[in-house]
């Protein structure tokens, strides 16, 4: 490496059909780097991407001893790797390679010709003389741990981990409340099909429990995560639920013995709209079906003077013990998929629809549980007073669409109202009116279910709600609950009576996603949900290598979304696992120890937390797994001790000489 | 700079159609130990035709009435009449987002600095219900009212109040005992200038606001605007004569009620210059009062 060999430069100007050719003058270009020193060929072609052009690279590189290559085309994103590649079956190190991005910083930027050519050059001179110094560099490799941890246990985790666990690969499911299952247990049917959540989803939550290669935590949470892909150490809070999973055999008689004979607490699982004991299951399916014990509530552990009716009647298993400490479990995995959900819009947010005001003003969700059957009124739909309503009336987009709140549309609402408007129909025959904004039925069976609504005589009004209220103009709306909304089809402002108000609240990320971002190093969009590695072809991956994404904490998305993104994050996963080790990019930075005075600058700057103190020897040490090669080490640190591959000060000054050099 | 001493911006309602605003706001600021400087040679505050017709005009105007508050030392400004609060307030966010409104020397960018504020709002931030709590002289002896924040206040640029529900107003009178309803048209228009314009269609709004208040078991409706009060206040005779109904609900000012239960001469509120519902307020604002709680 040290003993310079002549260096042999070979260009090739890519035409990409007519989008850099219509504004660069290829053949001028290609002339121009001809001349360029160390060049010993240029040409220019009409697609470099394509077979046969990058068979001219690798004929190139034996027929005229080429060393070093550069290429003008689009975007190193794109067919940087394309061209890398095309180097080492010519039997190059594929670093000695630089790629001119003459399209999106060129042609597709500027109009006139002579000036993005100039541009062009100049942007060619300079690949030129840094292509010079690259010196050779290997790709390292990571060994991937064959463990999975995935994060939230609601239909996205729950599919995933079955798909990893069927194919052999061991999975820890953590999930935060005391059952899995997530949003889709507390839904009665599903759209279109009016399929039974509980029947369809409850064999997938006994065959997680069941599964032999599933670890399942509930009433658990990921609380720290070290490491890098394939060798993740994970940190894990297991909450008490006091009463032990290995000895409860499920009998639920502690319940029932609870010496709260009228259940008191609001039930989370029903969103307050029925009661519960401190010794509780969330609902009747529950996986596990093991029971919680809530301290807040339970009197023994308020007062110690409780008759502990719960302990007598779980008799000999001795499955309660009110003593449990939370736990922490400490496990290696290689791979995380992250299905940690949404949660619904606060309707309180919009106060002109009256939620928390008027007592027949519901969300959607909490209709969901009066329609279930195993929900607190045994599937009867009922105002809170017990009457049966005669109208009700589904406000569509609370919370979605709309400037003041959250711009984006949440998918699902159009699909659930109209279940929803299906199934109370059905249970009350009462009117039905929904008020949408635009009706959106793009999936599979969506558009024939609206049909079949509007047959069944629901009433579609097209307009965005502006309040719901109390005022009476007549006698007909005493008592009632009014709908003031501008019919923009029929072109008036109506004012509808119902004594029923569904709010279709809209998907919005969780509270915590952020404190989930940092624990997991990933990003998120402007609206908070994770970020994805790239929206068309990248759906899945995040920017973490190794960490997966899957389900409505990317994106609002419906059931059948859902599961297909679950199993895609769960290939990606097994893709890894099994092909046993990741590649890394060699672009890393490494500290030159002799000159490193361990200030420790570059220990704060690392956004990858990438770079470690080494005590014994008082210096800086980059992890070159961890490290993205993004620079920020290299410039901070003030003894100029760090280096980074592929950004050598001789490349970086030859690249800056060759900007200017037609200047 | 004069502290502990708020400037004050009557504009013109203050000072005609809505003296009775001023003279109960005077009385309730002396009854809390309150400083309320009136600003001089004060100028329209640029709400009325000159927004809609040319909005630099009203700028203008709003932006020398701020001027000179800074002139006078005041750091607050006071601005009772919702819209003179809006303009003045609007003219601030728009110095801010246009700087190149401010005139070539920038001389107008520092009237930001300016606190506009609402009495309500002064009452519910400054004062605090607490205070008003413990401030209470009088009984409150008369019904229910509707308190009414009208449409001005919940706009962009207000600080009044939170948007589309409105509170401090029920806030403030429920601490000085006084009882309220809830009142779902408490932010609905009152008809505006569509009452001197388009008649028909302004009386209506008069009509449903004044109907509501009564449905819902109001005795009199409580506002903080003055435009909110004549409209409420002087149409109540026009619908007894072509509906034939009987409506009789005074309509009155925060700083009326506030004032009388705070203990501020009651010849001081403006009461007598009440168009509608006379008889009530004769009832429930009797001077006896006064001396049997004392």
């Amino acid at each position: 490496m040290s003993e310079r060999e002549t260096v042999r430069i070979g260009v090739y100007v890519c035409h990409c059909g007519t989008n850099i050719a219509a504004t660069v003058d290829v053949k001028s270009l290609a002339e121009y780097a001809g001349l360029l020193p160390n060049v010993v060929l240029s040409r220019d072609y009409k697609y470099m991407c394509s077979d046969p052009g990058q068979d001219l690279i690798r004929q190139d590189i034996r027929d005229r001893q080429l060393n070093r290559i550069v290429v003008a085309s689009c975007s190193p994103h794109l067919h940087e790797h394309t061209f890398r590649t095309a180097l080492k079956v010519g039997g190059l190190n594929p670093f000695y390679f630089h790629m001119v991005n003459i399209r999106e910083q060129a042609s597709w930027v500027h109009e006139n010709r002579a000036q993005a050519t100039r541009k062009a050059k100049n942007l060619v001179s300079a690949a030129v003389q840094r292509v010079a110094f690259h010196q050779p560099l290997e790709r390292g490799r990571v060994a991937i741990q064959p463990d999975v941890l995935i994060v939230g246990g609601g239909i996205a985790g729950i599919h995933a981990a079955l798909t990893l666990a069927n194919a052999g690969k061991h999975v820890f499911l953590v999930e935060r409340e005391a059952t899995i299952g997530g949003h889709m247990a507390r839904f009665d049917k599903t759209f279109p099909t009016l399929d039974c959540a509980a029947c369809i989803l409850t064999p997938k939550m006994s065959a997680v429990r069941a599964h032999p290669n599933i670890t399942l935590w509930t009433y658990s949470e990921v609380t720290k995560v070290d490491g890098y892909v394939g060798n993740y150490k994970v940190t894990v809070l297991r909450q008490p639920r006091y009463v032990d999973e290995d000895l409860c055999s499920g009998c639920l008689e502690c319940i029932e013995a609870c010496v709260y004979k009228q259940a008191k607490v609001p039930d989370d699982f029903n969103l307050g709209l029925s009661k519960r004991r401190p010794i509780y299951i969330p609902f009747p399916q529950a996986v596990p079906q093991v029971p919680v014990v809530d301290p807040e509530t339970c009197i023994q552990f308020k007062s110690g003077k409780c008759k502990t009716t719960c302990i007598a009647a779980c008799g000999d298993r001795h499955a309660i013990n009110l003593r449990m400490e939370p736990k922490e479990e400490r496990i290696e995995v290689g791979t995380v998929i992250l299905a940690t959900g949404f949660q619904t819009f606060d309707a309180h947010r919009v106060p002109y629809y009256g939620y928390g005001k008027y007592p027949n003003v519901y969300t959607a969700l909490e209709v969901e549980r009066l329609v279930n059957a195993s929900g607190p009124t045994a599937g009867e739909v009922v105002l809170r007073d017990g009457r049966r309503p005669e109208a009700v009336g589904i406000v569509h987009c609370v919370g979605s669409r709309d400037e003041n709140t959250h711009r984006w549309c949440s998918r699902v609402c159009c699909m659930y109202s109209l279940k929803l408007a299906h199934l109370i129909k059905e249970h009350t025959g009462a009117e039905i009116f929904n008020f949408y904004i635009d009706m959106r039925t793009p999936g599979k069976g969506f558009e024939e279910f609206y049909q079949k609504l509007l047959t069944e005589r629901v009433h579609f009004i097209r307009g965005r709600v502006a309040e719901v209220t109390d005022w009476a103009l007549d006698p007909t709306e005493e008592g009632k609950l009014v709908i003031r909304v501008e019919d923009t089809l029929a072109g008036f402002v109506r004012r509808i009576p119902v004594d029923m108000v569904v709010l279709a609240t809209g998907l919005e990320p969780r509270t915590d996603a952020p404190e989930v971002r940092r624990l997991f190093n990933i990003s998120c969009a402007s609206e908070g949900f994770f970020l994805e590695r790239h929206p068309k072809l990248a759906p899945v991956n995040t920017f973490t290598d190794g960490i997966f994404l899957a389900g409505c904490c990317q994106g609002p998305k419906d059931i059948p979304d859902t599961v297909a993104q679950a199993g895609a994050a769960a290939a990606e996963a097994l893709a890894l696992i099994d092909a046993g080790y990741l590649e890394t990019e060699p672009n890393t930075a490494h500290v030159e120890e002799e000159k490193c005075c361990g200030c420790k600058t570059c220990i704060s700057m690392c956004p990858y937390h990438a770079v470690a103190f080494v005590d014994e020897i008082h210096k800086s040490r980059v992890n070159e797994v961890l490290c993205k090669g993004c620079g920020t080490c290299v410039a901070a640190c003030p003894s100029g001790a760090i280096r980074q591959n592929l950004f050598e000060d001789d490349e970086i000054f030859a690249e800056i000489e060759g900007v200017f050099s037609n200047a | 700079m004069m502290s502990g001493v708020y400037g004050y911006f009557p504009g013109c309602s203050l000072k005609g159609t809505g003296v009775a605003y001023e003279e109960s706001l005077l009385a309730l600021f002396r009854a809390l130990h309150l400083g309320l400087a009136e600003l001089e040679d004060w100028n329209c505050c640029g709400a009325t035709s000159y927004m809609s017709i040319d909005e630099r005009d009203a700028f203008s105007l709003s932006a020398r009435n701020l001027t000179m508050t800074q002139k006078a030392g005041h750091r607050d400004l006071i601005a009772p009449c919702s819209a003179c609060y809006l303009a003045l307030r609007k003219t601030q966010d728009y110095l801010d987002r246009y700087p190149k409104i401010a005139g070539g020397n920038g001389s107008l960018t520092s009237i930001r600095a300016v606190r506009v504020r609402h009495p309500l709002e002064v009452l519910y931030t400054d004062v605090g219900v607490e205070r008003i709590r413990k401030t209470v002289a009088r009984h409150w002896h008369g019904g229910r009212v509707a308190c009414y924040y009208g449409c001005q206040t919940v706009r962009p640029y207000s600080e009044v109040d939170r948007d589309h529900d409105p509170v401090r107003m029920d806030e403030l009178l429920g601490a000085a005992e006084i009882p309220t309803v809830d009142y779902s048209l408490k932010t609905k228009c009152c008809g505006g200038s569509l009452t001197g314009t388009t008649h028909d269609v302004g009386v209506r709004l008069v009509y449903i606001l004044l109907k509501e208040a009564a449905r819902k078991g109001a005795e009199a409706i409580v506002t903080v605007c003055p435009l909110c009060q004549y409209n409420l206040d002087a149409y109540q005779s026009e619908i007894r004569r072509s509906s034939g109904e009987r409506l009789d609900m005074p309509v009155l000012y925060f700083t009326q009620v506030l004032g009388w239960a705070l203990g501020a001469e009651i010849e001081s509120l403006g009461l007598a210059r009440a168009i509608s519902g006379r008889k009530r307020i004769a009832q429930w604002f009797q001077p006896a009062e006064k001396e049997a709680y004392v």
